[in-house]
Order: C-alpha cells, then sequence, then structure tokens
C-alpha cells in the first residue's frame, strides 16, 4: 500500500464515519462539530490532489465561514443541552431503505464502468494561472461565471441584511 | 489512476457521501440540520468534480472552477438560509419543518 493510498483511506473513512454521525446524533451542536471534521477532511482530500488553492478556499470558506453562521444560529435558535427528539421509525426506513439501493445502483454502476488512467502530467496548479484563467473572456476562460458569481453574492448579501432587518411594525 | 489511487475509490467514497446527506434530509426536522445535509451533498459534489478533473484530465482545469464556484453558491446559500431561519425562529420561537405551516391553506 502507497503512502497515497493510505492517506486516501484515512480521509475516506473520517469523512464517512463523521457523515453518518452528523445525520444521525441527536445533539445539534455535535452534528455542527462532526460537519466541521467532514469538511475538514475533504480539505485533505483536495491537498492529496495537489489542488492546494481548492483547499485553502474550503478551509477558510466553509470549515471557517459556513461552519462558524451554523453554529451561530444554533446557539441563537435552540439551547445547548437540548436534545432533537428521535425520528420515528416510520420515517427513518423508507429513508434508509431510499439511500441505501441509490447508493447501491450507483456503486454498482460505478465498478461495472471501466475508467481510463490518468494520461497527463500531474504538474501542481499556481495561483497565478487560476488568477489570469478568471479574468479570461476567451477559450478556457471564467470571466462570464465569475461575474455571475459576483451578481450572486451581492444579491445573496442584500437578501440577508433585508431578511433578517427587525422590522417596525 | 492516481499514483495508486483509482479514480473508482473517490467516486465511491462520493457516493456514500451523497446518501448520507439524502438520508439526513429526509429524516431530519430541524431546520439547520436539513442545511446541514445539504451541505454534505454539495461537498460530495465536489470531490467528484475535483477527482475527475486531476485523473481523467490533469492538463485543464474545468473541474477545480467549478468547484470554486459550487462553493460561493453553498455560502450564498447558506447566509440566505440563516437569515430566513431566524426570521422564522422570531415569528413562531421554533424551527421544525411540522410546525411551519402558516402560508400552507
Amino acid at each position: 500500500m502507497t503512502s497515497n493510498q493510505f492517506m486516501f483511506l484515512l480521509f475516506s473513512a473520517v469523512i464517512v464515519i463523521f457523515s453518518i454521525l452528523t445525520v444521525t446524533t441527536r445533539r445539534i451542536l455535535r452534528a455542527a462539530t462532526f460537519l466541521l471534521f467532514v469538511l475538514v477532511s475533504t480539505a485533505g482530500l483536495y491537498f492529496l490532489l495537489q489542488y492546494n488553492f481548492l483547499a485553502a478556499i474550503q478551509l477558510t470558506l466553509y470549515a471557517g465561514g459556513i461552519v462558524v453562521l451554523i453554529i451561530f444560529s444554533i446557539l441563537l435558535t435552540s439551547h445547548i443541552a437540548e436534545k432533537l427528539p428521535a425520528a420515528g421509525l416510520m420515517k427513518k426506513w423508507p429513508a434508509a431503505l431510499v439511500s441505501l439501493i441509490g447508493a447501491a445502483l450507483c456503486i454498482v454502476v460505478i465498478l461495472q464502468y471501466n475508467f481510463p488512467g490518468s494520461v497527463g502530467s500531474t504538474e501542481r496548479v499556481n495561483v497565478r494561472l487560476i488568477g489570469e484563467s478568471l479574468i479570461n473572456y476567451g477559450r478556457y476562460g471564467y470571466a462570464l461565471p465569475f461575474e455571475v458569481i459576483s451578481i450572486l453574492l451581492i444579491a445573496a448579501m442584500i437578501g440577508a441584511i433585508v431578511l433578517a432587518k427587525k422590522r417596525k411594525d | 489512476m492516481f499514483e495508486g489511487v483509482p479514480l473508482s475509490w473517490f467516486l465511491i467514497l462520493s457516493t456514500v457521501m451523497f446518501f448520507v446527506g439524502v438520508y439526513g434530509f429526509l429524516v431530519r426536522k430541524n431546520l439547520i440540520t436539513m442545511l446541514m445535509s445539504i451541505e454534505l451533498i454539495l461537498n460530495s459534489v465536489c470531490i467528484n468534480f475535483v477527482a475527475f478533473n486531476k485523473i481523467l484530465y490533469p492538463e485543464h482545469m474545468e473541474g477545480m472552477f467549478f468547484t470554486i464556484f459550487i462553493i460561493a453558491v453553498a455560502a450564498a446559500e447558506a447566509s440566505v438560509a440563516i437569515a430566513i431561519i431566524i426570521n422564522i425562529y422570531r415569528r413562531i420561537v421554533n424551527i421544525d419543518v411540522e410546525k411551519m405551516d402558516e402560508m400552507k391553506y
């Protein structure tokens, strides 16, 4: 077993175990902490694949931003020691059945398909190239999605402020 | 094959993560835990994009850019969703989906 395989198995074990714990634990703050573990080990996978910039984005935006936002809203809306009510069996079994059948189908299809091996070189992506592609509007340029994302972020920001503002009734 | 790790391992990992997220979305009743399940689903999609990009087309960067855009969309979605959740909490002091039937009829 190579070191890459070992690190991949380690990260994927952490991801699988803690994502299952995220959706099954009954304490909501613990669910947020387990989600943080899942996101951090996903960043580890990106580091393993040599996408350093992407892993940094994952760490700062997901693990640093979204999880903190979720934890704040948990603290605003529920008591820390409060336990969520357990889901009923009539709800649990159909959901588990649906997910198990879906996962089994997808895994069977993946295992049957014969993926070609890697062909190109495995050089690292440098940040200069990323920046130039983001503002390039020619071939392999991403100026249009970049602008669309900017408008989306402004709209989300204004929407969040307007929604959470206190109304004078 | 990425130096010993085949592509199918990444795909199986993201499949498992995706369906764990689907299970959580179907079972949970609290709005914030449902939001967390959606984050799991988005994250598994990101792993798929990145693995396909690195292993099949290492000379291009499409998967990486789409992952960056997915992360930006997830951040926007989480901020708006949490603003809505806090607004609902102010109104009915509860964030269970089953108690939100004010606009239903």
